[in-house]
């Protein structure tokens, strides 16, 4: 697959587009495991508000964060659409609480307009690049950077 | 150069086993308990670390592994009896050298005096030995003993072992095969015989064929050397040593002179160990003199009965002694050789460990990394959560209980319980890997503080998980230190309290209800209360009229910064010795307990659990979150009367119980799961037991029951947390937090007005 990448010239790539709110965003589908539904999640104390807490993924304790309050938008309200995304950063595992995944879109590097100057301070922090897809406008999220401060350099 | 490195890995794990072998061994002869295969496998343990070090050029060690094994060669052959003075030669010789061992491990400086006057000391009976004869060299023992600082009569070992004038050998020296093919080099062998002296060589090509009839890995030359030097024909003997099994080698002495007896010795010495590493061949035979009673005769017989090859007897450093006890016959081996019973650890375990006479066959035991055993104890920890939630689900979907689902699902529950406890033994290993270390931490305390101590130690091959037993490690050494610079008296004042003037250190493990039991016991001084309590209240840890029970008054010495000696010593006594072995404990789920009667002696107790990998926790909960408290910090239970609570300040409250006042701890609030404080009055209360030694009144909503849990990280990925100390999952699949009651506690403390934990309840 990666070579089938690196041998086109105009490099596609693969993300996954999702919902919070009434905005749309995507992260690289390499950097997600794998899409949950909603289950709640036992809360950690002494945590920003936006750690929903850790969830029992077969095994393995899931910190969960509620992508919503995280951008600076209002928090995810659970609804039977919500899931949940796990992501491997570094090394460490985490699950992104969302409202709903949309799909999954391939774009080129010509596609994607760098510095956006929209959305919030707070969320233009996460937000790598903007794109326009058919009517819709997605922000492409880094998944580095949305873990909790002081444990962003752990990965 | 990986490759290089694993192999030095592997010889010093081996120089591991073969210290503790030595240590065994020594002390085995020390008790008067051991034979001559005891001697043997010292002399053995002692002979493969030089080997292997010589491999890695490690010039001190192999010089010091010379002479000590030449020492116990003396004690083998008879010719050195085994005084008390020549075993406390040989047991400082063991520690110098494990000392030497690590040195040459971690690659740091070893302690050069220590090696120095130990090889002294050594050399002093080689000399003693080598110059008079065994029975007059005994009484000149007595007297040289007593210092070390004599005057060494010869001070080179090639001196001793060497005549002095030129010897000349004529070498033959014809390599096989497999000497090439086990990395050996005949051309280094050669000029370290040439170093030896000078001389001539001759290679002799005779044998090489044509070049089409060539076998690339033939071994076709050989070589005669004709040696001048000063050195015995043992030196030579000793560096074909190790490639005595891959090439013909002939010494042939041109001087025909007489040889000294100390010559002979060496070659006699040689001899045998070829004899030893050399298969079946070997006997009683080889050993020339007939009042060594070592039993190769048996060795012999185990060998000729195993139908295996030998193929790993040419690797005398590491092989060979193993393989040879390995074929001593069980039964002959006398029973009561251990001074110390194997008790309650699992029998297999026991035999594997009692090395010398049951030794299991090499292939019962593999070497496994680490990592897949945790691996694999994580996935059978999600098996058996699994199987909870199956069998939760089955009944809740109203199953009858009779049927073959449910019935199924409670064999599946045994088999899961098996799986698991099985999968923990993997991990288990006897807490005699801690224990050892022991002899020489007595053996150094005394030395420094002028007391005589003897210690004994039971059920070393009780089992227990690896974890633990790495972190029994340093409280169990500051703990025998204390039992002998303020437990143990001195010499003089044991004798004036009527008691025999060395003491007696015990240390024992036993398995009880599933946990495990180390105590150490003293027949010290015991503590004298009136002066501890003194002290407390001096150093202002207790009000001076504080009311403690004899007991309270005991665990006094676990409080920060309590030390009852006046004058710190060397050893402890600095004031942060008890709290810290008390801390070390609890983080391990453990506890410590004393009894002690003054003039009598203390006892300490240690309780922990056999592995850290589960814990056995009170699940309680407060508000919607469920949280596991660790039962070994539970003290106790209670449903509060209204009248017992007092309000403080702020939501702060406080409860009665048995007249003396105990703050409560809002575990909801205080972890920010709310911020309006409950109320006591409708909870519960857990007494927990904290760092500081004092109760606490932890407040939670219900308590939902006791379970066995299986512990998981925060911080593989997400972090530490302020209160939590891991989580884990519970039956229903849900996340628990397991509560860190010593951080809950203290953070407690800092908000909250500073109060006494031994203050007297005003009525």
């Amino acid at each position: 697959m990666n070579d089938h990448a690196q041998n086109d010239s105009h490099f596609k790539r693969e993300l996954i587009a999702f919902r919070i709110a009434d905005q749309e965003f995507c992260v690289d589908i390499k950097s997600v495991r794998e899409i949950r539904g909603y289950v709640p999640a036992t809360p950690l104390p002494k945590t920003p508000s936006y750690v929903a807490g850790v969830i029992n993924l077969r095994g393995t304790v899931l910190p969960v964060m509620d992508l919503g309050l995280r951008m600076g938008l209002k928090a995810i309200t659970p609804t039977p659409r919500s899931v949940i995304m796990v992501v491997k950063i570094g090394s460490q595992l985490f699950g992104l609480l969302v409202d709903a995944v949309s799909d999954i879109v391939s774009v080129t590097e010509e596609d994607i307009q760098v510095n956006p100057d929209v959305t919030n301070d707070r969320s233009r922090s996460f937000v790598s690049g903007l794109m326009a897809l058919d009517q819709r406008m997605i922000a492409i999220i880094e998944a580095s950077s949305i873990l909790p401060e002081g444990l962003a350099e752990a990965a | 150069m990986t490759g290089m490195e694993e192999i030095r890995q592997t010889f010093f794990e081996e120089c591991a086993e073969q210290l503790d072998e030595l240590e065994t061994g020594l002390l085995a002869i020390q008790d008067g308990s051991a034979d001559s295969e005891t001697v043997n496998a010292v002399f053995r343990a002692v002979h493969s670390v030089k080997g292997g070090a010589g491999a890695f050029n490690l010039d001190t060690l192999v010089g010091f592994a010379h002479t000590f094994e030449s020492v116990l060669d003396l004690v083998r052959s008879d010719r050195l009896e085994t005084s008390e003075q020549v075993v406390s030669v040989l047991l400082r010789s063991s520690d110098v050298l494990a000392d030497l061992v690590t040195a040459a491990r971690d690659e740091t400086a070893h302690n050069a005096a220590a090696v120095a006057e130990v090889s002294m000391a050594l050399e002093a009976l080689l000399g003693d030995t080598s110059s008079g004869s065994g029975s007059s060299a005994e009484d000149e023992l007595d007297g040289l003993m007593g210092d070390f600082g004599f005057e060494p009569v010869q001070v080179s070992l090639d001196d001793l072992i060497g005549p002095q004038g030129d010897n000349r050998f004529r070498i033959l020296f014809k390599p096989n095969r497999d000497l090439y093919a086990r990395a050996n080099e005949s051309m280094v062998l050669i000029r370290e015989v040439l170093s030896l002296g000078s001389g001539e060589v001759v290679c002799d090509m005779s044998r090489l064929p044509d070049l089409d009839a060539l076998d690339s890995e033939e071994a076709y030359l050989s070589w005669g050397i004709t040696l001048e030097t000063n050195a015995s024909r043992g030196a030579i003997e000793e560096i074909f040593e190790f490639v005595d099994e891959e090439c013909e080698l002939t010494i042939e002495d041109l001087n025909e002179t007489e040889d000294e007896p100390a010559s002979e010795d060496v070659d006699r010495e040689v001899s045998e160990l070829l004899a030893m590493l050399s298969a079946g061949a070997s006997d009683g035979s080889n050993s020339d003199d007939d009042e060594t009673d070592f039993d190769f005769a048996s060795v012999g017989m185990g060998i000729e009965t195993d139908p295996e090859p030998e193929e790993d007897f040419d690797e005398p450093g590491f092989a060979a002694p193993a393989a040879i006890e390995t074929k001593h016959e069980p039964v002959a081996a006398p029973a009561a050789r251990k001074p110390v019973e194997a008790e309650a650890g699992p029998k297999d375990a026991g035999e594997a460990g009692d090395d010398k006479k049951a030794g299991a066959p090499p292939s019962t035991t593999i070497r496994v990394d680490l990592e897949r055993v945790d691996r694999l104890i994580d996935l059978v920890g999600e098996l058996v959560i699994h199987q909870v939630m199956l069998s939760q689900s089955a009944q809740k979907a109203g199953i009858n209980s009779s049927s073959e689902v449910i019935l199924g699902f409670e064999d599946l529950e045994m088999l899961t319980r098996q799986i698991q406890d099985s999968v923990m033994a993997i991990r288990a290993q006897a807490v005699k890997s801690v224990f050892q270390k022991l002899p020489r931490l007595v053996r150094e305390v005394c030395a420094a503080t002028g007391k005589d101590v003897r210690l004994t130690t039971e059920g070393e091959y009780t089992e227990v998980d690896k974890t633990v037993i790495e972190r029994l490690s340093d409280p169990l050494t500051h703990m025998i230190r204390n039992a002998i610079d303020h437990g143990i008296e001195s010499p003089e004042d044991r004798i004036k309290a009527g008691k025999p003037p060395v003491g007696n250190i015990c240390v024992s493990a036993a398995h009880r209800s599933g946990r495990i039991v180390i105590e150490i016991s003293d027949d010290g001084a015991g503590i004298d209360r009136q002066r501890v309590r003194a002290i407390a209240v001096n150093k202002g840890l207790i009000p001076a009229g504080a009311n403690l029970s004899d007991d309270e008054i005991d665990n006094l010495i676990f409080l920060p910064g309590f030390s009852t000696r006046e004058k710190a010593s060397e050893l402890s006594g600095r004031g942060v010795g008890m709290d810290v072995v008390k801390r070390s404990i609890q983080a391990l789920g453990g506890r410590v307990s004393i009894s002690s009667q003054l003039g009598k002696g203390s006892t300490f107790v240690l309780s922990l659990p056999l592995t850290l990998a589960v814990l056995d926790g009170m699940i309680v909960s407060t508000g919607d979150n469920t949280l596991v408290l660790p039962l070994t910090a539970v003290l106790e239970t209670l449903k509060p009367n209204s009248g017992d609570i007092r309000e403080v300040l702020d939501g702060a409250s406080v409860i009665r119980v048995r007249e003396r006042f105990i703050p409560v701890i809002d575990v909801a609030r205080q972890l920010g799961f709310t911020t309006t404080p409950s109320d006591a009055r409708e909870g519960v209360i857990v007494l927990v037991e904290s760092e500081t030694g004092a109760g606490q009144a932890l407040l939670f909503d219900a308590i939902q029951g006791q379970r066995q849990v299986v512990i998981k990280s925060l911080e593989a990925n997400y972090g530490r947390i302020e209160g939590v100390s891991a989580a884990t999952i519970l039956g229903d699949g849900r996340v628990a937090l397991i509560l860190d009651v010593d951080a809950l506690t203290t953070s407690n403390r800092l908000d909250a007005p500073s109060y006494n934990p031994f203050s007297v309840a005003a009525e």
